[in-house]
């Protein structure tokens, strides 16, 4: 999907397995305890990455901004003044004052919109992986887990969604909403994009059912569901986890790239997405009402993706 | 019933198309060139949405292909007056209601068929039945029998419509049902030009390969890339082209035909980009384009919602007078706009000045009083529904924020995706508060921006609107005698809206163009098209 | 193998049947009247629409119109435009090979410019030109394509001048380098990813070790060995994304007024011409089958480990 980053795509499943699999081995010999290690050696490599630092430092500025918008500034984002249409250029001396980066076409604080607008792109970026993550997490370990028949059938329907053009999809479904506020876009986005994780959870459950533990509860008469998810479930997870962390990332490009289009938030929300495909009018003479929300925006991308790619060494330990 | 809506609309992209007086930059300093009669003009321009028959087009792509290949009976000039082209003459009787049409002799279609009286009665004979569909047929409707060859639902009971009757060779008469003094006007629509008899034959080949009666004939279609016409030297009208054809090519951005015209890729287009407005006069200095053009933009009232039901007028005017037209046409448009003083747009017979008055002036204070003198707004909360696949969001967003910020009303901007959307929700009457709309002239003559918008169940009349007097005084305007008496007329309707206030009048619309440094000068039309006939082509 | 290709195809029927009923039922979904949109503003012709719906089979209930079309399909026969009355079949045997050209560009561009850039930072693990190409493929993910598109456009279409800004011949390959850069730049990224990852992943394995215990050439090494095992992942990736590429370029074909797949979509949409969406959709789906089955054929190249009963 060329155009609008690649959420769906296969995001390195292959590379994810073969963690799946090290993960295993690295479980041999005793769930509970073994989870424990798996985790605990990430998080002590992760304390001593930097990269990890930096985003993890970042993401808890963009969640402090989309929680309290209020705290960053006090300016009003919707209200403009068209005597300062286009006013100026930034000034980037006065830190966090209004004018910081200068107005908008209407005249509008673009600091404050940039602090305004976190919010509905964090929202989307957020919702879009729980939701892809829960039903593609559903879907993908029922599937691996019973094999045969739900396999097949899972399996086909994975395949349906996954055939449809992810942008295209997008526009079909978004088209049918007027009323396009942050559920909508973010159900929209959940309901083509959840095939990635599916893909990915099956694999790493057909590689951990076969590992000896699950074996061995199995032999000692577990049911389904505690085999599910006592032992499966937290083995499995660790690709999972890694590959939603730099979706998120992608999910926020894709809601402004859906603005351009027209398909993105309504005029009542403010959003990075509507704010930087309308400031590609003003790139010839306004450059700077694209530099700031779209550089925020790829910042917070930055981060996450950044974060996925920690999490992703620190538990893959041919990585490390 | 009349016209209906605006005369083109534009099938996709962000592109609208018509008429004003041209008033592009002056010229003539280049001297370099040597013009070139057989040079050929290119036009940004978009795929046609239909086979090339002129009963079958109404949108701007496929109308000015159409413009190049037929000539009609008549036209009108830039003050709104007809001027006669293929007709010799075209006149009514007394009561209006039988118009006598005479062609200049010796006319000749492209494959030298001779353009008679049977070719028009034939040709809008065979568009008005429903078997063949051609899109534009409710255009005959007002002639005596049309409802026997198109009727509401099923085939045609009559192939011919008893309105129309061959006088002789280069005469005809059109019977209507009822008088209309400003018939003529019709006239210049396509529907109305005529066609060669093998196109009735044979629709699909002659759709595809028009043969009209116009100043250039077809070369070929290259479908979505191009349409070439070439001059054809039997063209007996005044307009002989002085370029040896035109190329309209297809382009579905305009900000790709904008890239182009910079670099003289393609030699003029329909209108600028919007993220082009603060620097076409830069880029292009005196081959920039600016010129008036009979459209009104506007923000309607959804009468059947609640919100509007029973509201105060006082209400309605003093949201209208919240609105600081003149700093949003400065800054957002940058200039390009002109505020709109009342509900006729510029550049059409029976045009007056300052019909809507104070109500149209921004006085943030008035404003305020007279919307708490009315009651206020109830909910205290509008919203202006606009088609998001066209520039209009900047706009909007500037009239909510002055709205809000002069009386306290919050508004905010309802984005439909596009405009087959947008028109649904209109149709069905669904507008949750208010609605942009913008009006192109059918023809130059204010009743069409009246009557065919604000009258009591009328087509265009989307927002449920009804005044009583209003349609008492159109029905006057409708009687008259002469289309000045009719125009006059129709002032006094247009004056009487000021105590109804079927919508706030915005801003009267330019045409923003450009032309490459490969042609000598391009200027655009009362109705927003490009005079292309007139356009002298450099040498190479 | 040959079973193998065999099941394949067999179990790509209801994907293919479920896939274009899915978007069929979606296109049906939208609101706005696609006949009825023909007279824009104005009033429509009753008595014509009816004429039309029947013409094109569209007063018929949904399931038959599917049934209808999926019957046409088999023949050969995609239906026709509401607006124009064109044969479908006409508009997409226009806009793919356009579409091809530009896909087949940015594909290569991924190919050649992706997996070099990932082997170089792969191999060259934690130096400064590995720490280069990672954050420029982060950067490249983070920006929205538009961005790109109009920036790039407008830097060397307009101000530089070095191309056209716009393509004024789908078949001249030099107009259609800046708009494939541009569609290829998002999956160049990636791939430069995934070769990067897989090719750490694999330095440390054990047949790399034999190998250089033995004392191969470190050429031989990387190219015969290390390469042929990392591209696995990117094969897949490449692979799926052929399909991707031809019908997701809405918005750079609509940047560089390019008039292929992804704007006959976009019109489709624009129009609610549902037998344009679903008919294009129906070629994109069978293009990505197959590109994914072929493929999976190729890892058994890749990796002798791999074989098909």
């Amino acid at each position: 999907m060329p155009d609008l980053t690649k959420t769906p795509a296969v995001d390195e499943p292959e590379v994810v397995l073969a963690e799946a699999q090290a993960g295993g081995k690295v479980l041999d010999g005793g769930e509970a305890n073994g989870a424990r290690s798996l985790w605990s050696d990430a998080w002590r490599d992760l304390r001593r990455r930097p990269l990890f630092i930096i985003s993890s430092a970042l993401i808890l500025v963009v969640l402090l901004m989309a929680a309290f918008p209020g705290l960053f500034t006090s300016a009003d984002p919707a209200s403009g003044d068209l005597t300062k249409h286009f006013l100026g250029e930034p000034k980037l001396a006065h830190f966090f004052q209004e004018d910081w980066f200068g107005y908008d076409r209407q005249g509008r604080s673009i600091y404050a919109r940039t602090v305004f607008g976190v919010r509905n792109s964090v929202m989307v970026g957020v919702g879009v992986t729980l939701l892809v993550t829960l039903f593609g997490g559903l879907v993908g370990m029922l599937a691996g887990y019973f094999g045969g028949f739900w396999d097949s059938l899972l399996s086909r329907i994975t395949d349906v969604f996954f055939g449809i053009p992810f942008l295209l999809g997008a526009m079909v479904v978004l088209n049918a909403f007027t009323n396009r506020n942050v559920w909508v876009i973010t159900g929209a986005l959940a309901f083509l994009g959840w095939t990635q994780i599916a893909r990915v959870m099956r694999g790493a459950v057909i590689t951990t059912k076969h590992a000896d533990y699950v074996m061995a509860a199995k032999a000692l008469g577990a049911g389904t569901k505690r085999i599910l998810f006592r032992h499966v479930l937290p083995n499995a997870v660790a690709p999972v986890i890694v590959v939603a962390t730099i979706a998120l990332g992608t999910y926020i490009v894709a809601e402004s790239t859906l603005s351009y289009l027209g398909l993105g938030f309504g005029d009542d929300a403010i959003s990075w997405g509507a704010d930087i495909s309308d400031a590609t009018n003003d790139i010839r003479n306004n450059p700077h009402t694209l530099i700031f929300p779209a550089g925020m925006l790829s910042l917070t991308v930055l981060a996450f993706i950044m974060l996925g790619d920690a999490v992703r060494e620190a538990l893959d330990p041919k990585l490390r | 019933m009349r016209g209906a809506k605006s005369a083109k609309w534009v099938a996709i992209a962000g592109v609208v198309a018509l008429t004003a007086t041209a008033c592009g930059g002056g010229d003539d300093d280049k001297g370099s060139g040597k013009v070139d009669p057989k040079g050929i003009v290119s036009y940004a321009n978009g795929e046609p949405q239909n086979l090339l028959q002129p009963s079958n087009t109404m949108e701007a792509y496929g109308s000015v292909v159409i413009d190049a290949l037929f000539t009609g009976l008549v036209h009108y000039d830039k003050q709104g007056n007809i001027t006669y082209e293929n007709a010799e003459s075209v006149t009514p009787d007394k009561t209006n209601k039988v118009w006598t049409v005479k062609l200049k002799p010796g006319w000749k279609f492209h494959d030298n068929t001779p353009v008679n009286a049977k070719s028009y009665v034939d040709a809008w004979n065979w568009a008005a039945d429903p078997a063949n569909g051609q899109q534009n047929s409710a255009w005959y409707r007002d002639i005596v029998g049309y409802d026997d060859v198109h009727p509401e639902k099923g085939k045609a009971k009559k192939k011919a419509m008893s309105g129309l009757k061959v006088v002789d060779e280069n005469t005809f008469t059109i019977t209507l049902k009822n008088g209309i003094p400003y018939y003529q006007y019709k006239l210049v629509y396509k529907p109305f030009f005529p066609l060669p008899a093998a196109a009735l034959k044979d629709p699909k080949k002659y759709g595809e390969a028009p043969v009209g009666n116009g100043p250039y004939k077809f070369a070929k279609w290259d479908r979505k890339k191009l349409i070439s016409v070439r001059t054809w030297p039997g063209y007996k009208g005044e307009d002989k082209p002085k370029n040896g054809g035109i190329d309209f090519k297809a382009y579905t951005k305009d900000t790709a035909a904008y890239a182009d015209l910079k670099s003289d890729n393609v030699d003029t287009m329909p209108i600028v980009p919007n993220s082009e407005l603060a620097n076409f006069k830069n880029d292009f200095g005196d081959r920039a384009i600016v010129s008036d053009y009979s459209a009104l933009n506007t923000v309607n009232f959804a009468f059947y919602t609640p919100q509007w039901k029973k509201t105060d007028i006082k209400v309605l005017q003093g949201l209208s007078m919240a609105i600081d037209r003149d700093t949003i046409a400065k800054t957002v448009f940058y200039g390009t706009r002109e505020s709109a003083t009342g509900w006729v747009a510029k550049g059409v017979k029976g045009y007056q000045d300052d019909a809507c008055g104070k109500f149209c002036k921004f006085d943030p204070k008035g404003a305020k009083d007279l919307i708490k003198a009315g009651g206020g707004v109830p909910g205290n909360k509008i919203q202006i529904q606009y088609n998001a696949d066209q520039p209009h969001k900047d706009w909007v967003v500037a009239v909510c924020n002055s709205i809000t910020k002069a009386t306290g009303v919050k508004c905010t901007g309802d984005a439909v995706t596009d405009f087959a959307a947008d028109t649904e929700i209109r149709d069905q009457k669904k507008v949750k508060s208010m609605y942009r709309s913008g009006w192109v002239l059918d023809y130059p003559f204010n009743g069409n921006f009246l009557a065919d918008l604000y009258g009591t169940g009328v087509d265009g009349n989307k927002g449920g609107f009804s005044d009583k007097k209003f349609d008492e005084l159109t029905a006057e305007a409708d009687k008259a005698k002469t289309i000045d008496e009719s125009a006059e007329l129709y002032q006094k309707a247009e004056k009487e809206l000021v105590n109804s206030f079927p919508g706030i009048p915005l801003w009267y619309n330019k045409t923003l163009s450009a032309y490459s440094n490969n042609v000598k000068k391009i200027e655009f039309d009362q109705a927003g098209d490009p005079v292309l006939s007139d356009v002298e082509v450099f040498e190479k | 193998m040959g079973r193998y290709v065999a099941r394949r195809l067999l179990q790509m029927i209801p994907v293919f049947i479920g896939t274009t009923l899915l978007i069929f039922l979606m296109v049906n979904a939208l609101p706005g009247d696609p006949v009825k949109a023909l007279w824009g503003d104005k009033p429509p012709d009753p008595a014509q629409v009816a004429q039309i719906k029947h013409d094109r089979g569209l007063d018929l209930p949904l399931w038959e119109q599917y049934l209808h079309y999926m019957k046409g399909l088999f023949q050969g026969d995609f239906g026709k435009t509401i607006a124009g009355n064109r044969p479908i079949l006409d508009e997409i045997t226009q806009a793919f090979p356009v579409s091809m050209r530009l896909a087949a560009m940015a594909w290569t561009f991924e190919l050649v410019v992706g997996i070099t850039l990932g082997v170089i930072a792969g191999i060259r693990r934690g130096r400064i030109i590995d720490t280069t190409v990672t954050m420029f493929t982060l950067l490249v993910i983070s920006i929205p394509i538009f961005v790109f598109g109009r920036g790039l456009q407008l830097v060397f279409g307009n101000e530089l001048g070095w191309v056209k800004p716009t393509v004024q011949d789908s078949e001249n390959l030099e107009q259609l380098i800046l708009p494939a850069l541009v569609l290829g730049l998002v999956g160049l990224a990636y791939v430069a990813r995934l070769t990067r990852t897989s090719i750490k992943e694999n330095r440390s394995a054990d047949y790399i070790r034999t190998a250089v215990a033995k004392g191969l050439p470190r050429r031989r090494i990387v190219s015969r060995h290390l390469l042929r095992n990392s591209l696995i992942p990117v094969v897949t990736y490449l692979g799926t994304d052929i399909g991707a590429l031809m019908g997701g370029a809405v918005i750079t074909e609509g940047i560089f007024n390019v008039t292929g797949v992804g704007n006959l979509l976009f019109q489709g949409i624009a129009r609610r011409e549902g037998a344009v969406i679903v008919g294009v959709v129906t070629v994109l789906v069978l293009v990505y089958l197959l590109a994914s089955l072929l493929v999976d054929l190729l890892y058994a190249v890749l990796d002798p480990r791999i074989r098909y009963a």
